[in-house]
């Protein structure tokens, strides 16, 4: 068999032929640098695919629009950066509350604000965590490499049809805008997740039936008459003030997450059987990471890399059990110190944390350089 | 070849450097077989200002995707090759646009200077070729990748009506480069 | 003989069953006593009943004020949104499913103050939907602040020196955005706006209807009417006249009247259809 065919391709349009091989038929976005080639790809390939492609009259619309057309029962994404990840925050609670699946792709910039709209940046990951207001779960994904984005694109559409939950995508504007050779799966090669549907009658249909941990979801138009609120509801979806009814259901959003960690989490390790450093790295980053590790390793150096690829929920067990073996947590991120706070809680070592925000990506010598004070 | 090799093409917005790199990126692991990772910064300029392109080239996968230690670099302006010039390695390569680049920065490294825009202008009456005719003179000062590879990945980027101009842009770019390097 | 006649007719007459498109158990709703909601979302459902349409094929997507409570109590696909998204969500359900007939309730404060920006695109693009906004000229779920639809020097939690802020005409803004239906009722006329509502439901394109509507306990009390019906016949009566009768009338009669009836309807390209045009284009089969 020839082998396929490698085409060259930019992280963002990577992350849209993710998106149409996940079966992504709705997207709804706002031109934002450096995010906007997503959305330009997918205006094109959207209508081709018989899906629609909206460009809407801002960041919020964008997220409502999503979530309003997962609710008719078409999988939908929308991308943006920093300023607009901001705006869309309410949306994205609304996702969670109401359990309706939709990916949400933010390519970090310099924040905060107009910031450095050009410039790399990894200081939305805790935004991205608690951005919203209320307890809430999480998914979030943190591609590194422009194949990467067009697989972990189609895992977040799945993660977000399986959990019924919004489900984002954290990459940054190295990854989004550098462009590397990848091949294109066949249709089949990877695993597409659908929603369950109800198959119960309607009249006996529950939006978050209380039986289930992840109630099947009806789309509209197809003969259960639903309701969905953004308010704290009972299973049937409609709005309540008991007291338990309203704990239960917070809780049970978040425990559908915690509940099923190891089917959501994914890292990549790297020499980290033996190491005696870790360093504990996602994004571009991570590439940086990596390439320090290669080069520290010919001098000796027993490194390893963790690389998170689900860093949210954050892989609090993995690194636990590293840092039993591991003198020291190196982590390098451009922010000025978001994840190595998380690191230092689950970690039993010391945890040094590199930090830049200057829009410049923190080098290998750079991590090198640290790594050397704990050889 | 061993581990990685980077150029970087520098300009101002407008002058096709980024699509300079798209090519020689394509050129290198589509048409060539090569790992490659093509990255770009500019400012808010469409048009002006200093932007570059970069483009690794490895056998190896790569990694860290920003050049650190360039193998060669191209300046078609004086505010991009003052800018951009001191991440060049030793023993690397600067080629620069003679009208353009006055003030040729001074280093343990080889300079090549033509007249890339005036030629392209002059000999094909369009300045917006100067990139292809830059990548011809890189292709054979660097022999980073084939001229086959080059040609292909140049014809399959640019519009059907300008395939012949483009072809004469690139060829006019290798005949130069086979000259500078004999010197 | 002719009283006679009447008489038989009346008895022939069935009252409108409501209950086929309410939901069971879910009233008594949260609106008070005196509020006109319960009047529009009368009128709403026996225009509903009589444009035919199934209770499967109808979407009601609110945001967040008293009058977006509505789809909370009615038996068709129902999504209560956030505050002034409901065109937004609404755009996404109708593209995603063009089939569905979707339908907006909004409130004053909802479509023009925080969903302003949605409310004049909405138009614009006129994608098939009916948006109904329930104007009562107050905030009345956060207990009775001024809106963009507050009369100048009216008082209200917020604007106890009376309000200075102009209002805004919704439907003259609906018209200039693009919309290709513009309308206005009131609760009072209760028969004439389930009319316009039938015929805002029936056209093709973006149709917007004002719905002036009374806010006794807040708007009311604040603002010296004695009485919910006083405050009715004094707003929604008195204070309009339906495009037929200012017909009739001198322009210096009219001041200070808010027109009712259909004020604007046009024929021009529905998005959604327009979209499947596209699509075709985009496949190589237009």
């Amino acid at each position: 068999m020839a082998e396929k065919k490698r085409i060259l391709l930019q992280g963002n349009e990577a992350c849209a032929e993710g998106a149409l091989y996940a079966g992504c038929r709705f997207f709804a976005g706002y031109p934002i640098t450096p995010s906007t080639e997503v959305a330009e790809a997918l205006s094109v390939k959207l209508p081709k695919a018989g899906g629609k492609f909206i460009q809407m009259e801002d960041e919020i619309a964008s997220i409502s629009a999503i979530i309003g057309a997962s609710l008719a029962g078409v999988k939908s994404m929308t991308a943006t950066s920093g300023p607009g990840f901001s705006l869309k925050q309410e949306g994205i609670g609304f996702a969670c509350l109401a359990e309706v699946p939709c990916v949400i792709v933010n390519v970090m910039r310099g924040g905060p604000s107009t910031g450095y709209p050009t410039g790399p940046g990894q200081a939305d990951v805790m935004q991205a965590r608690w951005g919203t207001h209320g307890d809430h779960p999480v998914i979030a994904l943190t591609p590194a490499y422009v194949q990467e984005i067009l697989f972990e694109t189609v895992r977040a559409f799945n993660l977000a049809e399986k959990y019924r939950t919004p489900v984002m995508i954290l990459y940054d504007e190295i990854v989004g805008h550098m462009r590397e050779p990848i091949v294109l799966p066949e249709p089949g090669e990877i695993e597409v997740v659908d929603r369950v549907k109800p198959t119960c009658p309607p009249e006996e249909y529950f939006p978050y039936d209380e039986r289930y941990e992840i109630a099947p979801l009806a789309a509209y138009g197809e003969g259960y008459r639903f309701h969905v609120t953004g308010l704290n509801h009972r299973q049937d979806g409609f709005p309540t003030n008991d007291p338990a009814t309203i704990q239960e259901g917070i809780k049970r959003i978040i425990r559908k997450i915690e509940n099923n960690r190891d089917d959501i989490m994914k890292n990549e390790e790297f020499h980290l059987d033996d190491a005696e450093i870790c360093i504990l790295a996602y994004g571009s980053t991570a590439r940086s990471g990596r390439e320090a590790v290669k080069i520290a390793r010919e001098k000796g150096i027993k490194v390893g890399l963790l690389r998170p690829l689900t860093l949210w929920p954050f892989p609090e067990d993995t690194i636990r059990e590293v840092s039993k073996r591991a003198r020291v947590v190196v982590v390098p991120e451009m922010n000025l110190g978001q994840i190595v706070y998380e690191v230092e809680r689950c970690a039993d070592c010391e945890v040094v944390g590199i930090h830049r925000v200057d829009g410049e990506p923190i080098t290998p010598a750079q991590i090198i350089e640290v790594m050397e004070r704990y050889k | 070849m061993a581990g990685r090799y980077e150029i970087r093409f520098s300009g101002s917005g407008g002058q096709g450097m980024i699509l300079a790199g798209i090519i020689m990126a394509e050129a290198a692991s589509i048409y060539d077989t090569k790992n490659v990772v093509q990255s770009q910064s500019y400012g808010p300029e469409s048009r002006g200002g200093a932007s570059k392109a970069e483009v690794i080239i490895s056998e190896d996968p790569i990694d860290y995707p920003k050049a650190t230690s360039i193998d060669c670099m191209l300046a078609m302006t004086q505010e991009a090759c003052s800018k951009y010039y001191k991440d060049i390695k030793k023993d690397g390569i600067l080629l620069v646009d003679s009208e353009e680049v006055k003030n040729v920065p001074e280093g343990e490294f080889s300079v090549y200077t033509f007249p890339i825009i005036a030629t392209a202008r002059d000999k094909l009456g369009k300045t917006i070729v100067a990139n292809i005719i830059s990548l011809g003179i890189i292709t054979e000062l660097t022999g980073i990748v084939t001229r086959n590879a080059m040609e292909k990945a140049v014809l399959s980027r640019v519009p059907p009506a300008f395939l012949e101009l483009n072809k004469k842009a690139l060829h006019i770019g290798f005949e130069k480069g086979l000259e500078l390097k004999k010197g | 003989m002719s009283g006679a006649a009447v008489a038989v007719k009346k008895k022939l007459s069935v009252p409108f069953d409501y209950s086929k498109y309410i939901r069971p158990g879910k009233l008594p709703h949260i609106w008070c006593p005196g509020c006109g909601h319960g009047i529009v979302l009368k009128a709403l459902l026996r225009a509903i009943d009589k444009s035919g349409l199934k209770k499967d094929d109808i979407c009601m997507v609110s945001g967040i004020g008293c009058s977006s409570r509505t789809p909370g109590y009615v038996d068709f696909n129902t999504l209560h949104t956030l505050h002034g998204r409901a065109l937004s969500y609404a755009t996404g359900v109708k593209l995603a499913k063009p089939e569905l007939k979707v339908i907006v309730i909004t409130g004053d404060g909802d479509a023009l103050a925080i969903g302003g920006n949605h409310f004049i695109h909405t138009c614009r693009r006129n994608i098939d939907m009916t948006i109904l906004v329930y104007t009562n000229a107050i905030y009345g779920m956060t207990g009775g602040q001024y809106s963009p639809a507050t009369p100048v020097g009216s008082v209200s939690h917020t604007s106890r020196y009376g309000n200075i802020e102009p209002p805004f005409d919704t439907c003259e803004m609906a018209k200039a955005s693009g919309a290709t239906f513009v309308a206005r009722g009131t609760a009072y006329h209760c028969q004439e706006l389930e009319r316009i509502i039938l015929e805002a439901i029936k056209h093709k394109g973006t149709s917007v209807v004002d719905i002036i509507d009374s806010c006794p306990v807040y708007y009311g009390r604040m603002n010296k009417y004695k009485s919910a019906s006083q405050m009715m016949e004094m707003i929604e009566k008195n204070g309009t006249i339906s495009v037929k009768q200012a017909e009739k009338l001198p322009p210096e009669k009219l001041e200070g009247k808010l027109l009712r009836g259909i004020l604007y309807k046009v024929d021009r390209p529905e998005y959604c259809e327009e979209y499947e045009k596209l699509i075709k284009k985009a496949q190589g089969k237009g």
